[in-house]
């Protein structure tokens, strides 16, 4: 860590994706959660996908924890992300899908396995260890998910809408315990969402991205209650 | 972004097969007399190539349009069965199908004794006439799947409104069934084609002579016989020419070749007529592809007793050949799928069907002439054997990797990268376990292939080491026709022994 820098700095950021183009150009403080939303098809997925390092950007710079991350692999960004889906290996048990937030090549000291174990009891798994994640519920895969982005320890997460299919009440217990799960880890947190509900209840920030344009963070309070224009229509206010 | 698990590997696995016949075929270019000039003799072989070609094509795709049509809109006991007897010539050993062919249709053959009964004269199977029908015995079943496949895509809804219309039969095949057939027939015609242009096996047991001689005969003949390399190098670029070109055209018709659609859902049909036409098609269909298998069967149990220890020699010889085979396809064909699954270019399924015109004899003339210089080649017959069988086997093996692996990039891609699975962990933690199915599949076409192939071990071998088919065509050389069933029972069972093994592995703990 390194004390008073952002978690999160983008500049300039520029993706181009044939016709579609973003931009962005934000900061995110330390420890802050920021629920992102915005309608389908604004760009949300792809400005997470790109901070991830899933897809190739045009220009412009990110740092991560004070560090150039432009350029760095997936795993070598200091950021763990959860997807909308496939977030597990069906052909893995749970506690081995979070065995490779650890290490990739599965093999576990003691230590290691007692961090798996503590990780999976942490989101109420401990009963289901060896089960495959077919044999498991939707919300309990999430869990997995959820336990293996703690032991990754990375000190920024990101959410493409992971519980997108789960219901109502079990979507915000979700998302209730990945902010629990996050404050624990001390990690920052973007999350996408669709509804201002869970973004009041999840985040301390609002990101909003409108038409391939990232709106830099402000607080989620001030955002609803005076919301620019382009939110407005969105929230149908 | 991070470099791409086989983004290394996949390249030079590819290339090596690259190299390795374009080594075979400067060497054999460097024997050739220059300019090329083809003779009478040539032009006949080339005559004959293309001729038997086109008409095993015409009669493979001509039979397969009503046995399709048949099991596209029949249900009934055995179906299944049936439809999966089609995939065997896959792996049956060209040797035993022929064995089989010559039981019933040849000269002593259960045909010609049941015509003898009525005065007529017997069945002569030898020429192009009996090419033409091993021919068809091995693609009319491949061409039966890829219609039945174009017909299976066919929107149960259009068989609904169909039903609901009332329409009769020959509406039918007019407005739902002509449109697909037009679009799959050619492609099936094309495959067809080009896999027969480069026979060899058939033409040496059943062509031969002047008349009936296929390039890829004329280029072991003028081998084994005269010695005659420049001869053999000639043919070698005509064959390179000819199965190539034929190829690169066939490209822009071939459908998806699906190894084993057709087994799936059949559509509930309102509109098939009686279905006597329909029964016997599908009885003559069975008879067809039976009879030989059934008759090598009663012969093979009696041979059993009467094979020389020899075959049990090359039993052991053609087993870890086949094995080897089999391990050098799958270093083969893993990385360079991964490496295609990745590539943005889709063309990688059609690019590995240019390897169905390779010819295994050229590859394997080019490097005897490679190796003659330095050594005795007869002691390379078994390598070089076991790795022109995984070149062969290759094309297939990538048409089935591919679908899958890029799915499993697909699906499975952005969250490996984020957990840093690259290299070796990719493949051991996700790659193998996802797509086990494939690889025990692929492995074991691979298998079955290699164990089965009378074909560059012909080119190279002495009488001292020889695998199951050589020894087998050997016996039926000397005209031990029991012993030769015998030894094609063993082979069989070899062939469909390594591929259940292969299989099996596949699809035990299939992941969830």
């Amino acid at each position: 860590m390194r004390g008073d820098a952002d978690m999160l700095r983008v500049e300039q950021l520029r993706i181009v994706q044939g016709d579609f183009a973003l931009s962005a150009d934000f900061e995110l403080p330390r420890g802050r959660r920021v629920a992102v939303i915005g309608p389908s098809g604004a760009g949300k997925s792809t400005l997470l996908n790109a901070l991830g390092g899933y897809i190739d950007i045009a220009s412009g710079r990110i740092d991560v924890d004070g560090e150039d991350v432009t350029a760095a692999p997936p795993d070598q960004r200091g950021i763990a992300m959860l997807f909308q889906d496939g977030n597990l290996f069906p052909h893995m048990t749970l506690a081995q899908n979070v065995g490779l937030g650890i290490r990739p090549t599965l093999k576990m000291t003691e230590a290691e396995t007692a961090q798996i174990r503590d990780a999976l009891h942490q989101v109420g798994l401990e009963d289901f260890a060896d089960r495959k994640p077919g044999d498991v519920s939707g919300g309990q895969q999430s869990r997995a998910a959820l336990a293996r982005v703690l032991v990754q320890a990375k000190p920024l997460l990101l959410l493409d809408e992971p519980f997108a299919a789960l219901g109502p009440a079990l979507r915000t217990e979700m998302l209730d315990l990945n902010s629990q799960v996050a404050c624990d880890a001390g990690a920052t947190v973007m999350v996408i969402t669709h509804t201002p509900e869970d973004a009041v209840r999840a985040a301390d920030d609002l990101i909003f991205v409108e038409a391939g344009h990232v709106h830099p963070p402000r607080p989620v309070s001030e955002m609803l209650a005076h919301p620019p224009e382009a939110l407005r229509a969105y929230l149908g206010r | 972004m991070a470099r791409r698990t086989g983004a290394v590997t996949g390249p030079v696995a590819a290339g090596g097969v690259v190299v390795l016949i374009l080594a075979a075929l400067l060497a054999v270019m460097s024997r050739a007399d220059w300019p090329v000039t083809l003779g009478t003799a040539d032009w006949a072989v080339l005559r004959f190539t293309v001729w038997q070609a086109f008409l095993s094509a015409f009669f493979s795709v001509l039979f397969a349009i009503p046995v399709a049509r048949a099991l596209a809109r029949r249900r009934f006991p055995g179906r299944g069965a049936l439809v999966t007897l089609l995939g065997a010539p896959f792996i049956l050993p060209v040797i035993v199908a022929v064995l089989g062919i010559l039981a019933v249709f040849g000269r002593a053959g259960w045909v010609s004794e049941v015509l003898g009964m009525f005065g007529v004269a017997p069945l002569s199977i030898y020429g192009v006439q009996g090419v033409v029908l091993a021919h068809v015995f091995f693609n009319m079943p491949l061409a039966t799947r890829l219609i039945l496949q174009g017909w299976q895509a066919v929107p149960a809804e259009q068989f609904r409104l169909v039903g609901q219309l009332g329409l009769p039969p020959p509406m039918v095949f007019r407005i739902v069934e002509w449109p697909i057939l037009r679009q799959v027939a050619p492609g099936a015609f094309a495959l067809v084609f080009v896999i027969c242009l480069t026979s060899f096996a058939v033409a040496l047991t059943l062509g031969g002579g002047p008349r009936a001689t296929t390039i890829e005969l004329a280029i072991y003949q003028a081998f084994r016989f005269d010695f005659d390399l420049g001869r053999a190098a000639v043919l070698s670029l005509l064959q390179l020419v000819v199965a190539g070109g034929a190829a690169v055209i066939a490209l822009w018709v071939l459908p998806p070749l699906a190894l084993q659609a057709g087994r799936d859902r059949v559509r509930r049909r309102w509109d098939a007529p009686a279905p006597w036409v329909d029964a016997a098609w599908i009885g003559v269909a069975a008879a067809f592809l039976l009879l030989p298998l059934l008759a090598v069967t009663i012969s093979g149990a009696i041979g059993l007793w009467q094979m020389p220890l020899s075959v049990l020699t090359a039993a052991w010889t053609s087993a870890w050949v086949a094995a080897v085979s089999t391990f050098v396809l799958l270093i083969m064909a893993l990385p360079i799928s991964a490496w295609l699954a990745q590539a943005r270019w889709g063309g990688g399924e059609t690019l590995t069907l240019l390897g169905l015109a390779a010819s295994p004899l050229m590859i394997g003339t080019g490097w005897f002439i490679l190796i003659y210089p330095f050594a005795a080649p007869v002691r390379f017959a078994l390598p070089v054997t076991a790795l022109v069988n995984a070149m062969m086997a290759l094309p297939f093996a990538v048409r089935i990797l591919l679908p899958p692996m890029r799915q499993v990039f697909n699906n499975y891609g952005r969250l490996s990268a984020g957990l840093g699975l690259r290299g070796i962990s990719l493949w051991r933690v996700v790659l193998m376990p996802r797509l086990r199915p494939q690889i025990g599949f692929a492995a074991g076409l691979g298998a079955a292939m290699s164990v089965g192939d009378l074909g560059v071990v012909a080119l190279f071998a002495d009488p001292e080491v020889a695998t199951l088919p050589l020894q087998m065509y050997r016996l039926m050389g000397s005209y031990r026709t029991e012993a030769a069933s015998g030894a094609a029972l063993v082979l069989v069972a070899l062939a469909f022994g390594m591929f259940w093994i292969c299989d099996a592995w596949g699809r035990r703990h299939v992941a969830g």
